[in-house]
C-alpha cells in the first residue's frame, strides 16, 4: 500500500485476524452479547465504536504527554464520555427507534474495554497518526465479530436481515418457511451470542495453531 | 477365512489412513477386536464402555415400545374425546392393539433413526477429523432422545437439536467422558428454546394434533402438569398417571416402567441408586413444602401458582419427567456427582430444584431438564467440597493423633 507503510498497515489488519480484540483478547464480550439480536443495530454500534476508539485514541495520543500518569484514568474516561455523549446525542436526534434497541448500550461504550485497553496499551506511547490507524483496526475487528453474530443471529432468528424477510413471510408461510422451516427463538437470547462467539473462537484457532494457549 | 478375520486384515491394511476410525467403528461394533493389552498390569472386567451402554439401552426398551402404543392410544383417545364418545378404558382391548402400534412405528421409529443417523454422523466427523477412536457415548443419548421430545416433533428440528447437542454439547470439550452436560438434554433445551411452540402447550403431545388446530376435526391433549398449571383438574386417575397411559413426552409417561428399569440398572450396578432415591426424595420435599404452603391458607386459590402447589406431593413425583430425569439422565456417570456423599446432594438438588421450577414458572411447565442440566454445572463444585471436607477431617484426626 502506498499510503500507509507496512508497520502502520499491520495497525489495521493484525486486529482482524491474529489479534482480534473479542476472539483472542476476549474484550468487549458484553456489548457482542446483548445488542447482536439484529444485524442493524451490530452494524450501528460498530460505527458508534468505530467513531469513538479513532477519535478517542487521537486526542489521547496528542495530550499523552501533558497527562499526569496518576489521574490518566480518569482523564481516559472524560475523553470517551464526551465522544459517547456525542454518539448517544446523534442517535437520539437522527435514529432515535434504534436507540431505543440499543437503550443503555451505548452509554455503555464508556465501559468497553477494548477502548480503554487501546488507550492505555497504544494511545499512550504513539503518535496521534499510528494511535487513530490503532484505533480504526481495533474497531474494525470488534465491528467483524459482531456483524458475523448479527448476520447469524438475526438470519436464523427472525429469518430477516437488516430488517428485509430474505426467508420469506413466517406467517403467511412463504419462502422457506412453506416447506415447515421455523424460526430458531434460541438465536435471539443472549446465550446463543455466546455460543456463535465461541464458535468463531474455536474455527479461528483451529486454523491458525499457534492462537491455541498452554495450560 | 471368517467375516471378523477378514475385517481384522483390513484393518491392519489401512492403520493410520483418514478413515480408519470410521471402518474401526463398526469393526468393533459387530466383533471383539483381536488387541489384546499390552504393557503394564490391567485389571480385567467384562463391563466395558460398549456392555454399559447396552444395558442402559436395553432398560430404556420397554418405555420405547411403551411410548408406541401410547402414541397411538392417545391419538385415538382425543379423537373419541373430540366426538364425545367415552370408551371403557382396558389395557389388551384399547391400549395394546395394532392401530396403536402402528402410530407408533410410523411416528416414533423415525424419531428414533433421525437420532441415530444424525448423532452418529456427527461422531463419525469427529473421529475421522481428530483421528480418533470412535466413541460409544453417543449409543445410549440417541436412545434417550426420541424418549424426551414429543410425538409430533418435526424431523429436521431434531436433526439440528441433535448436531447442536453433540457438537457443543460434547464435541467441543473433548468427546465422550469430558463433557460438561449431558448431551441429551442439552439436545432438549435446544429444543425447547429454540422451537418453543413445538415443546409445549396443549396440541404437541398427541398424534395429528397440531395439523388439525384450527379445523373442525380439531383434537387436543393437555399434559397433566398444564392442566394443574392453569388451575385445573386433571382427568387422569392416579393409577393412569403411574402406569402412563396419559399425555406428554414419548418415553417418559410411564413411571412405573421406569421405576423397572431403575430396578434393572440397579441390579447390573449402572445407575447410582444414591442418585435415584435422593431426586425422589428432594422432589417430596419441596412437593411436601408446597402442600404445606397450600394447606395453610398461605395462598389462596386464586394464584396462579395453587394448582401446582396443592397438588399432592406423591403425584408429582409421577408426573412430567421427574421419574424418568432421576433415572435416566440425573444418573449419567460422567455429568453426576462422583463422590458418594456428592451424589446425595446432587440428586436431592435436582428434585427440590425440579419441583420449584415446575411450579413456579408456568411457562416452563416441566423443570426436570432445566434442574439437572443446573445440577450438571455445579457436580464439580459438590465433588471438590465433599473431598476438601474429607481431607479436613482426615488432617483433623493426624492432628488429634499426634498432639
Amino acid at each position: 500500500m502506498g499510503l500507509l507503510s507496512k508497520k502502520d498497515a499491520k495497525l489495521i489488519t493484525d486486529p482482524f485476524a491474529d489479534n482480534n480484540p473479542i476472539t483472542i483478547q476476549v474484550l468487549g464480550i458484553c456489548s457482542a452479547l446483548a445488542i447482536t439480536a439484529e444485524l442493524k443495530a451490530s452494524i450501528v454500534m460498530s460505527i458508534s465504536v468505530l467513531f469513538v476508539l479513532g477519535l478517542g485514541n487521537v486526542v489521547i495520543s496528542l495530550m499523552r504527554n501533558i497527562i499526569p500518569s496518576k489521574i490518566r484514568i480518569i482523564v481516559q474516561l472524560i475523553v470517551v464520555a464526551t465522544l459517547v455523549i456525542i454518539v448517544d446525542l446523534v442517535l437520539k436526534a437522527f435514529a432515535y427507534e434504534l436507540s431505543k434497541t440499543l437503550s443503555v448500550f451505548v452509554g455503555l461504550i464508556i465501559t468497553n474495554c477494548i477502548i480503554m485497553g487501546r488507550f492505555e496499551a497504544f494511545a499512550l506511547g504513539n503518535g496521534p497518526w499510528r494511535s487513530f490507524l490503532d484505533g480504526v483496526g481495533n474497531a474494525l475487528g470488534y465491528a467483524a465479530i459482531l456483524i458475523i453474530v448479527g448476520f447469524f443471529r438475526e438470519l436464523l432468528g427472525s429469518g430477516t436481515l437488516l430488517g428485509f424477510k430474505v426467508l420469506g413471510d413466517p406467517i403467511e408461510k412463504t419462502g422457506v418457511y412453506a416447506i415447515g422451516y421455523e424460526n430458531n427463538g434460541f438465536m435471539l437470547l443472549s446465550p446463543m451470542a455466546l455460543i456463535v462467539v465461541g464458535i468463531i473462537i474455536w474455527v479461528q484457532r483451529s486454523r491458525n495453531k499457534a492462537l491455541i494457549e498452554e495450560h | 477365512m471368517s467375516l471378523k478375520n477378514k475385517l481384522h486384515n483390513l484393518k491392519e491394511k489401512y492403520k493410520g489412513t483418514k478413515m480408519a476410525p470410521a471402518f474401526n467403528a463398526i469393526h468393533t461394533f459387530l466383533y471383539l477386536p483381536n488387541e489384546v493389552t499390552h504393557g503394564g498390569t490391567h485389571i480385567k472386567a467384562a463391563d466395558d464402555l460398549k456392555r454399559t451402554m447396552n444395558i442402559v439401552i436395553m432398560s430404556l426398551i420397554p418405555c420405547l415400545i411403551f411410548g408406541m402404543f401410547n402414541a397411538g392410544y392417545q391419538h385415538y383417545a382425543a379423537i373419541d374425546a373430540a366426538k364425545g364418545i367415552t370408551t371403557e378404558f382396558s389395557v389388551l382391548g384399547s391400549f395394546l392393539t395394532w392401530d396403536n402400534l402402528w402410530i407408533g412405528i410410523i411416528k416414533i421409529l423415525p424419531l428414533v433413526v433421525v437420532s441415530y443417523a444424525v448423532g452418529l454422523a456427527v461422531e463419525f466427523v469427529f473421529a475421522v477429523i481428530k483421528g480418533h477412536e470412535v466413541e460409544e457415548g453417543y449409543l445410549v443419548t440417541g436412545m434417550l432422545v426420541p424418549l424426551i421430545v414429543p410425538v409430533d416433533t418435526p424431523l429436521w428440528m431434531l436433526a439440528v437439536a441433535v448436531i447442536f447437542g453433540v457438537v457443543i454439547g460434547k464435541e467441543v470439550f473433548g468427546g465422550t467422558g469430558m463433557n460438561i452436560l449431558n448431551p441429551a438434554l442439552t439436545i432438549r433445551a435446544f429444543l425447547f428454546f429454540a422451537y418453543p411452540t413445538w415443546m409445549s402447550g396443549d396440541k404437541v403431545w398427541v398424534y395429528d394434533a397440531v395439523n388439525r388446530a384450527g379445523t373442525a376435526d380439531a383434537i387436543s391433549g393437555e399434559t397433566i402438569l398444564g392442566s394443574y398449571a392453569q388451575n385445573l383438574e386433571p382427568v387422569y386417575s392416579s393409577w393412569d398417571k403411574f402406569f402412563g397411559f396419559i399425555p406428554g413426552s414419548v418415553g417418559e409417561t410411564s413411571t412405573f416402567l421406569i421405576l423397572l428399569g431403575a430396578a434393572f440398572l440397579i441390579f447390573t450396578k449402572i445407575g447410582s441408586w444414591r442418585i435415584i432415591v435422593s431426586t425422589f426424595i428432594g422432589a417430596a420435599a419441596m412437593g411436601l413444602i408446597f402442600n404445606l404452603v397450600a394447606d395453610n391458607g398461605i395462598i389462596t386459590e386464586s394464584s396462579k401458582f395453587f394448582g401446582l402447589m396443592s397438588a399432592p406431593w406423591w403425584e408429582h413425583l409421577m408426573i412430567g419427567g421427574l421419574a424418568f430425569g432421576a433415572v435416566y439422565m440425573a444418573t449419567d456417570p460422567v455429568t453426576a456427582s462422583q463422590t458418594n456423599k456428592g451424589k446425595w446432594i446432587y440428586g436431592f438438588l435436582i428434585g427440590f430444584i425440579s419441583i420449584m421450577i415446575r411450579v413456579f414458572n408456568p411457562a416452563y411447565p416441566e423443570g426436570v431438564f432445566l434442574a439437572i442440566l443446573l445440577m450438571n454445572v455445579f457436580a464439580p463444585t459438590i465433588d471438590h467440597y465433599v473431598v476438601q471436607g474429607n481431607v479436613k477431617k482426615r488432617l483433623k484426626r493426624l492432628k488429634a493423633k499426634t498432639a
